[in-house]
């Protein structure tokens, strides 16, 4: 990238100075004897063109909209729009989200995000045994249509976006979605959102697995395909480093492992005789803004660059948005303390910031409370509210990529792409993602356990847990979820249960059986059979009998 | 080192899928000398109480993060009681807000370690208790 008189002169300056430094170094030592980022990249004292002589600009950065992606996936970022304001919400019952769904719409916010209870998210009634106590508790329970029709009661799913994490059963939920919406009115075409659809993070980390692999991966590819034809402008999966890195990984490992598992979702489709440009623009990304906040933003930029490569080189892509990463970034749970937790909207706000900086588009902001709860609607604002700042009154929205060109940022970035191609050779000699789901869970256990006693020996400093203590009152107004909420839910199902033709549901649960027996698509099955109000529980039911279940490894 | 060696078991109750504490719990009692047992995920209390038996372990220590901790850990003592088991020390970690501590341990949880709880503290409390 540059001349190469300059970068020898530039090195020769280099030399003088480090002399410079060691006589400075004598008598004002540095304060650690390495500095190293969070993956272990061992950081220089400063850095220069020299770090960036085998840099090719063409190559390796571009321009914003144009591959390699690293400067961004839009020409113009967020000079056009902001990134989408979307915070994660959900609990208890249907109406009670209903009502915070309003609160962030009248709040500001610009899309939706759903979360489900544990027994959703694993494909069990509310009334089935392992659900007692889950029933509301990390999400919202919806057990039918007749839950999400509450869900979305007034909210017109034309016109807002709607990004659910839901993943083993994400077709069931999607079709309740689409007959949601064609009953307020509006067409397949016209509505917009993401379901997570990520099966293989929920193997290696996040735990809400229904099927085995390889009908878990035929599901997913169904989805692809239906959406393709039916759906266009539905966001089919969110391939998640989010969860990969809360579970302990590091940076290069969160951005190595997320490609790692879409290259299995692309791989999966093309055997299943899709074409790649026909899904592949559908496909985003969900990743982490964890503290360490340069490599946070050289770690985005790094995710582009490595996928648009990947998508062009190995898979031979030709459209544009096959090649380009979008993605959701969530701040990192992980970091906020229970002690003190007023200081977490600060760690919060610099996590939110490396995702704009990194290019994020679309953002949810942790709210201060939730090492304690789930979060209170005034939390919640607070975190909204740290977005809004970012947009609109700091400026770093004015000007596309701004670190771009930083000497450091970009070895940064290129060290992280050399990081995770060398992970991603690892994975394909295993055979690829699904089989090296317990490589990646040791890679990130021994991760997670180095992050812990570097906490615990304060190698690593966590204000007010081992830095800065003080004592406390205990934090009050937390969220609670209403114990009679399970109660409640169980009942209205049961209702609903006796109240339906039963002759049709048996037809219909009978048709998602034939269909998953043979090569067919399940989508159009899930779609008429949630219509007459089958549940979600009985649907799984039927893929469980006919798959079987995942048996997880355990590893540690 | 005559003494016998402390014998935990790890557990998961409920549907959360976080076992990143877990692990990291159970890998340090490893380190310090404990012979430890990880159930994995999705355990109902029936199941952890019968790997406790089967294991025949001094400490029980479950990890709960979606809030179903009100009704699971006490189940876990009850059925520990039931089985002529109750001397078996039960402990939980997750996130736990402090105003459910004194009726968990009401219910017979002896101990409740929330976020940020080093390492060092869980070992010791074990190694004195169990």
């Amino acid at each position: 990238m540059y001349i190469k008189d300059e970068l020898d002169k530039i090195a020769a300056t280099k030399e003088t100075w480090a002399a410079k430094l060691a006589a400075t170094n004598q008598k004002r030592p540095e304060r650690e004897a390495k500095f190293a980022t969070d993956s272990g990249f061992e950081i220089d004292t400063v850095y220069t063109p020299n770090n960036q002589a085998e840099m090719d600009y063409g190559r390796d950065l571009g321009l914003p909209g144009e591959f390699p992606y690293t400067r961004g996936v839009q020409p113009n970022m967020y000079r056009g729009r902001l990134w989408t304001m979307r915070q994660y919400a959900g609990f208890g019952s249907a109406e009670e989200t209903n009502q915070r769904f309003r609160y962030l719409l009248e709040q500001g916010q610009t899309g939706l995000s759903c979360a489900f209870d544990l027994p959703t998210q694993i494909g069990y009634d509310s009334d089935h045994p392992l659900a007692r106590g889950e029933i509301g508790k990390v999400g919202v329970a919806i057990d039918s249509l007749a839950d999400m029709e509450t869900l979305f009661n007034e909210i017109p799913l034309g016109k807002v976006s709607t990004s659910m994490t839901i993943n083993a059963p994400a077709g069931v939920l999607l079709a309740m979605y689409i007959a949601c919406a064609e009953k307020q009115g509006f067409t397949k075409a016209q509505i917009n959102g993401t379901i997570q659809n990520d099966v293989i993070k929920e193997y290696i980390c996040r735990g809400t697995y229904i099927l085995p692999p390889e009908p878990s991966m035929r599901l997913i590819s169904n989805i692809f395909e239906y959406c393709s034809k039916e759906v266009p402008t539905w966001n089919t999966i969110s391939i998640s480093g989010y969860h990969i890195r809360e579970a302990g990984s590091t940076a290069a490992q969160e951005i190595a492992f997320t490609l790692a598992d879409g290259i299995a979702y692309v791989e999966a489709a093309i055997k299943a005789g899709l074409n790649v440009d026909d899904f592949a623009p559908r496909l985003s990304f969900f990743f982490n803004a964890h503290l360490n906040f340069l490599e946070e933003i050289a770690k985005f930029r790094a995710a582009r660059r490595v996928w648009a490569k990947v998508m062009k080189e190995r898979f031979g892509a030709k459209k544009a948005k096959s090649m380009s990463l979008r993605f959701h970034t969530q701040t990192a749970g992980v970091s906020l303390t229970a002690q003190q937790p007023m200081v977490n909207i600060m760690r919060t706000a610099y996590e939110a910031l490396s995702a704009v900086l990194g290019g994020t588009q679309s953002l949810h902001t942790n709210s201060y409370d939730e090492a304690l709860a789930l979060p209170s609607n005034e939390s919640v604002m607070i975190a909204l509210r740290t977005q809004h700042i970012i947009g609109y009154e700091i400026g770093v929205c004015d000007v596309v990529d701004p670190l771009g060109g930083s000497y450091y940022i970009e070895s940064l970035t290129t060290a992280l792409e050399e990081k995770a191609m060398d992970y991603i050779a690892k994975i394909d000699a295993l055979g690829g993602a699904v089989k090296a789901i317990e490589y990646m869970q040791k890679e990130i256990h021994n991760a997670a356990y180095q992050y812990q006693l570097a906490i615990d020996n304060k190698k690593k400093t966590v204000v007010g847990v081992n830095r800065f203590q003080m004592e406390e009152k205990p934090v009050e107004g937390l969220l609670k979820v209403d114990l009679s909420v399970g109660e409640r839910q169980v009942a209205k199902l049961k209702k609903m249960k006796a109240e339906r033709d039963q002759a049709k549901v048996a037809a219909l649960l009978q048709a998602v059986k034939e269909a998953a027996q043979s090569d067919a698509n399940l989508m159009p099955v899930f779609i008429d059979a949630v219509k007459e109000y089958v549940t979600l529980g009985e649907i799984c039911g039927v893929l469980r009998d006919v798959f079987g279940e995942y048996k997880q490894q355990i590893v540690f | 080192m005559s003494e016998k060696r402390i014998r935990v078991l790890v557990a998961k109750p409920g549907l959360d899928g976080h076992d990143r504490g877990a692990k990291v719990i159970a890998q340090a009692l490893r380190d310090a000398g404990m012979e430890v047992v990880y159930t994995g995920l999705r355990q109902t209390p029936e199941q952890i109480v019968s790997a406790a038996l089967q294991e025949d372990v001094n400490v029980v220590g479950m990890s709960i993060l979606s809030g179903a901790h009100g009704t699971l850990f006490p189940e876990v003592v009850n059925l520990l009681r039931e089985k002529g088991a109750g001397d078996i020390l039960v402990v939980g970690g997750g996130i736990i807000p402090d105003e459910d501590i004194p009726a968990l341990k009401a219910a017979g949880v002896a101990e409740v370690f929330g976020p940020g709880t080093p390492l060092a503290n869980v070992v010791k409390y074990i190694q004195e208790n169990a």
